[in-house]
């Protein structure tokens, strides 16, 4: 039987507030994108689409530090918004909630437009014929069709975002009880010669709850495939 | 009602160019599948947006390019039924028939959901999801719909395509009864001939995204007639019939119509205009059950055959006859003639 030290509890706790927090974060922006590059023609829809994309491709802690170089002191919006308003994110667990809103948005968007791509373009002919507009579409139409895909987003970038370490070590540093989450304590037991064990319970934890995750995401995709 | 359309539009490799006045309540477009019906009926709608040119309605433009008029589809107030039904899946039967209704000014509901649901037949459907309904139902729904946001024209787009042959016939009595108890002016879209004559007064023939012809529906069955080996077909609406022998007696014109059918209070039955056998004079005896005593009324080509039509009271029947057995027969107009038809050789449609 493991006995967690109360840091531990902290990243626990704090790998959950992370996540959870970048997720709802992350839903308004990712159900606003999705629509876009669904329903949207518009000139720099590719250069749209590479930008949501990029950081699955780019390494989390390039990641990292070009948020550290746009939220810094010296940043473009560290200098012209944080600062103005007297607010500091990095080294704080804010900053790890954008690290992993921002690694984790592309999974996010990718569930959402798949989500709305099985809906019917005749369903939105037929609500705007009806008489509804843009907006009264998306909020009576788009918005409850592609709810399984918002949902099948939202576990996916969360069970994401409770493994994120790159970006957010670069952005939030590992500081016990503050940004510590759990992949950060686990390099810390793994770098210190007696940790091996406590690495190991973390580990425990940590996959515990991904593998939660991922079969409510997994039983929910079978769900929406059926209902289909 | 009164459509001007003349705009164009260019959807690769396909052009749509259509330039055409209709007046009437009952409009049918009529044209091979890929003509561009659905196209048209599209810009009508406001679901895409010509190139250049201008629609009006009733004298109102709902675009024109050159006065930058652009009214969005919410704002039209044409209402749509398409093929299948697409209906909305999350929301009941109930909210499905709601959605156009709540939509529509206050002042321009006229048509209520319970008279609505009096005419499809649709009460005890309400309260159910949409998923569990039979495609019937769902199209009831569909047209219920589109019925019940009041709009100033309807759109059918080809709603009897995705049925099958008893369904469709158990549907059209809707479509028409829902258009006709609320007097809304219908455009139907349809590539069947049967379907157009039904539906529609007045048609618009489309080719290759042009119109053609505008021609009344039975101008446009006459016209196919002469262009295609499938003979013409009456349509006989038929009601109030009399059990004899096994078989069912209809009221027609001045005589009746002895008929092996189902026998059911009112139906429609088709009739191959070759299936009729003309007689100079009466045969004396025959085994067809029917034999009316017509007068030959208007006699038009159609190919190599020769179209007559046979007057029974104030009901017509066309018969196709070669140009040799007019000849024979001395068939000319206001000549008196027998028609001899079998009972077994009318299809019930519905």
């Amino acid at each position: 039987m493991f006995i967690f030290s109360h840091s531990d509890y902290l990243a626990i706790l704090l790998s959950l507030k992370v996540a959870t927090v970048a997720t709802f974060l992350s839903l308004p922006f990712g159900f606003a994108v999705a629509y876009l590059m669904t329903y949207r023609k518009f000139r720099g829809r590719v250069v749209l689409d590479v930008l949501v994309n990029l950081p699955l491709t780019l390494p989390p802690v390039v990641v990292g530090y070009l948020l550290l170089l746009l939220l810094g002191k010296n940043g473009w919006i560290g200098v012209w918004v944080l600062q103005p308003l007297g607010i500091n994110i990095i080294f704080t667990w804010k900053a790890a909630v954008i690290a992993t809103a921002v690694v984790g948005f592309p999974l996010m968007v990718r569930s959402i437009r798949t989500g709305m791509e099985t809906i019917d373009e005749r369903l939105i002919q037929a609500s705007r014929t009806l008489g509804a507009g843009p907006l009264d579409t998306i909020v009576t139409v788009i918005l409850p069709l592609s709810v399984r895909g918002i949902i099948a987003g939202s576990l996916l970038m969360f069970a994401r975002g409770l493994g994120e370490f790159g970006a957010t070590i670069i952005v939030a540093g590992n500081i016990p009880g503050v940004t510590q989450t759990i992949p950060l304590a686990i390099y810390e037991y793994v770098s210190s010669p007696s940790g091996d064990a406590m690495a190991i319970a973390l580990c425990t934890v940590s996959v515990t709850i991904s593998v939660a995750v991922l079969i409510f995401h997994e039983w929910l995709g079978r769900r929406m495939v059926r209902v289909d | 009602m009164e459509l001007r359309f003349t705009a164009q539009k260019k959807l690769n490799p396909f052009f749509l160019d259509a330039d055409f006045t209709i007046e009437g309540n009952r409009i049918g477009i009529f044209g091979p599948s890929g003509c561009g019906k659905s196209t048209l009926v599209g810009l009508i709608a406001g679901l895409h947006h010509p190139d250049r040119g201008r629609i009006l309605i009733d004298g109102q433009p709902v675009f024109d390019k050159a006065e930058k008029v652009k009214i969005p589809a919410q704002h039209r107030r044409i209402g749509m039924v398409f093929q299948r039904p697409h209906l909305f899946p999350h929301l009941s039967v109930k909210a499905n028939l709601l959605y156009g209704y709540k939509r529509c000014a206050e002042g321009q509901r006229k048509i209520t959901l319970e008279h609505l649901v009096d005419v499809l037949q649709i009460g005890d459907l309400l309260h159910r999801g949409v998923n569990n309904l039979s495609g019937g139902e769902k199209q009831r729904v569909a047209i219920g719909r589109a019925v019940l946001s009041n709009p100033r024209l309807l759109i059918m787009d080809e709603p009897l395509s995705a049925l099958d042959d008893s369904l469709k016939f158990q549907i059209i009595p809707f479509l028409k009864k829902s258009c006709e108890t609320f007097a809304i002016p219908y455009l139907f879209i349809s590539h069947s001939l049967t379907e157009m004559r039904i539906m529609a007064e007045r048609v618009l023939s489309m080719t290759d995204g042009r119109i053609t012809a505008q021609m009344t529906a039975e101008e446009l069955a006459r016209d196919a007639m002469g262009k295609s080996p499938v003979p013409y077909t009456n349509l006989l609406q038929l009601k109030g019939p009399r059990r004899l022998d096994g078989m069912f007696a209809y009221r027609f014109g001045d005589s009746e119509l002895f008929i092996s059918g189902s026998g059911r209070e009112e139906a429609l039955y088709e009739l191959s205009s070759t299936d009729i056998i003309l007689f100079k004079r009466h045969p004396e005896a025959i085994s067809a059950r029917n034999l009316l005593q017509c007068r030959v009324g208007e006699m038009f080509e159609a190919g190599n055959r020769i179209g007559i039509g046979l007057a029974c009271g104030n009901e017509t029947l066309v018969a196709v006859v070669v140009k040799q057995a007019v000849r024979d027969l001395e068939i000319k107009e206001g000549a008196e003639i027998f028609a001899a038809v079998k009972a077994t050789a009318f299809r019930e449609l519905g």
